[in-house]
């Protein structure tokens, strides 16, 4: 009986890994140079509501997602990294957010900042 | 029509531009079938103009005008660059990164070797190998000298042997784990430290406080966490003589063969030996034992980045052998002589899967199973213990709605069958238990660590119990953080291996007619909490931290190990009051360019309720003050100088009446290790160093040194070193990969 009831409260979070929606998994460049980017990128994101898990590679620029498409949309990611300084595709931060960043993150090669 | 003409359009178009575009396919291959490699990053060098292959591994890139190198890259393979020249199709080819398999960013910065979580919420230093090689000899129970977190202690003036405290109770409390399977545990508990070779290991992480309820109900006071190291990264050869004064030998071999892509293997040699009698003080007797000990393991890995799996596989055989006791007694009866002979077999195989396309699920399953045999008398006492262990943990890891909420679930099951013959007679016992934990961790991105983690077991002597514990840690700013633990831990008090300095004295037990069941008395159970505050400082050009910490433990029930009475010996269960530790303990670290400095001062407040009061722990002192002094020369091609200095003084600590002592309270008294070591190339270094330069002796260890057949002898009361200073030589010789 006892080793029923530990069984029991194994059971039910397995369960946690199927979700409702759609689990989407994606993978594409953003721009970036270092651990603060890193960091920078991966909380932004992961503060959007549906977003599963991030990973962003500083030596190969690979920005990974998981990421429920019902609660969100490629897009909304794409513009959050951009808002908080990081170039990806056609989404491109504004000066004024790029120059805010440390001088790690520098990674535009043109501009007054070169 | 209109379809076909924008199609015929669209081709004319796509040819156009394909002039100056690359194309290609990134590929991997194995056992002769290449798979494509989607989502791998192409781009040109120096540049951030790249995209992603697809999911049938092909690419296509707008050829650019200030580089032809184009870089393919994807984690865990190694970066190709290939150089464009004209327009054909490139099939990529990617091989296994062995080298750099998890490591996503390599910083190279130099670093203090004793490293602070500051992200994690539990109280954990990572002592490293730089950092162990500091303190030369020998073994897992000598590696916390150079460490302010644990505590060294001598247990007694027969085997010499080295006990270890934290948060001022000893080791049984701690939770002592290889690669977080239980090791040093039950029988192995006096001994067992010094069964891990120090050149075997990798890392150990000491955490104090609250362990995890993945690691069991036993950690009391923290958890000590030794990592061997990896057939995969390990280097080809490792060759290391040592040489005391004492007349001890040390040797130690390790190679590692990379069998294939996914399977690598290693074997370490260990053998030491120490046939020089040591009597510096004229009692009479050894003052370090006659000692022999082989140890050998055999490690497989196996890894497979595509399809997510680890796994390990170890086999290990140990023998050892310690002559103990009055010069003279391996060849003459007469003579007070001792012997303890151990032997140990060790098996563990480790599985771990990450789902390669949702990282966050992971699966591990643990299994090991051990055999420990020690037979020994001392002098007219006998005590043979045999443990037979079977552990196996299973764990599955995923997250709730996102990383920031991680939660592990598990199943445990383990089972230890003692036989044990002490003071003529055969003891008995089988613990069995199955349990089930869950852990919750929660992560805001910010300042905020949240840990929280239950356990149920049902275990066939202690009755069905749940376990909880909790891990905090909150960053105040950048440079403050705090954290907080609170939790419960229990064990079974294995009596007589925990406490074998009762053997060396001829103590009467007032309660000889114990009972089988458990020795008679209850589980011990306990509350441990605490909290740490540590400051990260900048001055002077250098980076350091101040850290204070606190922790407290409550016994609910503790066994009382009674050496009170001269002549007697009694343990019982506190049913007359409440048994407590309290530490508090402020440290400096420091760092800049090529040195640093740790310095602490630790005040403890142990205190057990006997049956003739509330006293002070025995033995344990009550003040300690640590100060470490590490230094690297500059390098001059492949060629330095490393040197540390340790000093180690030990407040005054509570004797136990006897007739030797006057005085209630020992005086305090200090030791000074240190080291220098000249690094001759990459292959090759030499050490040599000194333990207890100061040369600090505790008098008459032994009571009654002169009969040890009469009641009155007693070699358990000792609260410094016995041997007095001891200098080694050693080197080491390395092929690197």
């Amino acid at each position: 009986m006892k080793k029923i009831f530990v069984i029991l409260l194994i059971v039910p979070f397995f369960s946690f890994s199927q979700s409702k929606g759609k689990t989407v998994k994606e993978d594409f460049l953003v721009s970036g140079n270092c651990i603060m980017c890193k960091s920078r990128i991966e909380t932004a994101t992961l503060k959007l509501k549906g977003v599963k898990y991030v990973n962003w590679n500083s030596k190969t620029s690979n920005f990974s997602i998981i990421y429920n498409s019902k609660k969100v949309t490629i897009d909304e990611v794409r513009s959050k990294i951009a808002e908080v300084g990081h170039d990806n595709g056609k989404y491109i931060s504004t000066l004024e957010t790029y120059d805010g960043l440390p001088d790690c993150c520098r990674y535009r090669h043109t501009g007054k900042h070169e | 029509m209109k379809n076909f003409f924008l199609f015929c359009l669209s081709f004319c178009l796509f040819n156009i531009y394909s002039q100056e575009k690359v194309k290609g396919k990134v590929v991997f291959e194995d056992s002769g079938i290449s798979y494509p490699i989607g989502g791998s990053s192409v781009y040109w060098q120096g540049t951030k103009s790249g995209t992603i292959s697809n999911d049938n591994g092909e690419f296509e890139i707008q050829k650019i005008e200030s580089t032809n190198n184009l870089v393919i890259s994807y984690i865990g393979f190694k970066t190709q660059i290939i150089q464009i020249e004209n327009d054909q199709f490139y099939n990529v080819v990617l091989v296994y990164d062995n080298e750099n398999e998890l490591d996503d960013v390599t910083v190279t910065k130099r670093r203090n070797a004793i490293q602070r979580s500051y992200i994690l919420p539990q109280n954990v230093v990572r002592i490293s190998e730089q950092e162990l090689l500091n303190a030369a000899c020998c073994n897992l129970s000598e590696s916390f000298e150079t460490n302010p977190a644990i505590d060294v202690n001598h247990s007694d003036a027969i085997t010499g042997t080295k006990q270890i405290n934290m948060l001022g109770l000893k080791s049984p409390y701690i939770l002592i784990t290889e690669e977080n399977v239980p090791m040093v545990r039950g029988a192995s508990q006096t001994y067992g430290l010094g069964f891990t070779p120090g050149p075997w290991i990798e890392s150990i992480q000491v955490t104090k406080g609250m362990g995890s309820v993945t690691n069991g109900f036993e950690s009391i006071v923290g958890q000590i966490n030794t990592e061997l190291k990896k057939p995969l990264t390990d280097i080809p050869l490792l060759l290391n003589l040592f040489n005391s004064n004492n007349g001890r030998v040390e040797l130690n071999t390790q190679v590692k063969s990379i069998v294939s892509e996914k399977i690598s293997t290693s074997f370490f040699a260990h053998y030491n030996k120490r046939d020089q009698s040591n009597d510096k003080n004229s009692d009479g007797f050894l003052d370090k034992p006659l000692q022999s000990q082989i140890n050998l393991i055999n490690r497989w890995q196996y890894i497979n980045a595509v399809k997510g799996l680890v796994s390990f596989f170890n086999i290990r055989v140990l023998d050892d052998l310690k002559k103990v006791g009055q010069i003279g007694s391996q060849y003459d009866v007469s003579k007070w002589g001792g012997r303890i002979k151990t032997n140990r077999f060790d098996s563990s195989f480790k599985l771990g899967y990450v789902n390669p396309n949702i990282p966050y699920q992971t699966i591990g399953f643990q299994l090991a199973f051990n055999i420990h045999d020690q037979d020994s008398y001392f002098g007219k006492n006998f005590y043979d213990i045999n443990q037979k262990s079977l552990f196996s943990n299973f764990l599955y890891n995923s997250i709730i709605a996102n990383t920031k909420n991680k939660i592990k679930v598990g199943l445990n099951y383990s089972y230890d069958a003692y036989d044990e013959f002490v003071y003529e007679s055969d003891i008995n016992r089988i613990d069995k238990s199955l349990a089930s934990f869950i852990e919750y961790s929660y992560d805001n991105l910010n300042n905020l660590n949240l840990v929280l983690g239950l356990r149920y077991d049902i275990h066939n002597n202690m009755g069905s119990f749940f376990t909880p514990r909790i891990h905090l840690r909150y960053m105040l700013n950048d440079n403050l953080s705090v954290k907080g633990s609170y939790g419960q831990g229990r064990k079974i008090a294995n009596l007589f291996t925990e406490n074998q300095q009762l053997f060396f004295t001829n103590r009467i037990i007032q309660n000889k007619s114990f009972s089988k069941f458990l020795y008679g008395v209850n589980p011990e159970l306990a509350t441990n909490y605490g909290f740490s505050i540590d400051q990260k400082i900048s001055f002077l050009g250098g980076q350091g931290n101040l850290i204070f910490d606190y922790y407290s433990t409550r016994f609910e029930n503790k066994v009382i190990i009674d050496f009170e009475k001269f002549g007697e010996f009694n343990f019982y269960n506190s049913v007359f009051g409440e048994s407590v530790s309290n530490s508090s303990q402020l440290e400096f670290l420091f760092s800049k360019n090529n040195w640093n400095v740790t310095a602490a001062y630790k005040i403890y407040d142990v205190k057990n309720f006997y049956k003739d009061g509330f006293k002070d722990k025995p033995l344990q002192p009550k003040n300690i003050i640590f100060f470490n002094y590490g230094f690297e020369s500059n390098r001059v091609g492949e060629k330095f100088w490393k040197f540390n200095f340790t000093y180690n003084r030990l407040g005054k600590q509570r004797l136990m009446m006897n007739p030797r002592d006057s005085n209630l309270y020992s005086q305090p008294h200090f030791s000074i290790n240190s080291q220098i070591t000249r690094v001759f190339s990459n292959n090759f270094e030499v050490y040599l160093g000194g333990e207890n330069i100061n040369n600090f002796k505790q008098d008459n260890p032994i009571i009654m040194a002169s009969d040890p057949y009469s009641k009155d002898f007693d070699a358990s009361i000792i609260h410094g070193p016995i041997f007095g200073s001891t200098y080694y030589i050693g080197f080491r010789f390395k092929i690197l990969n």
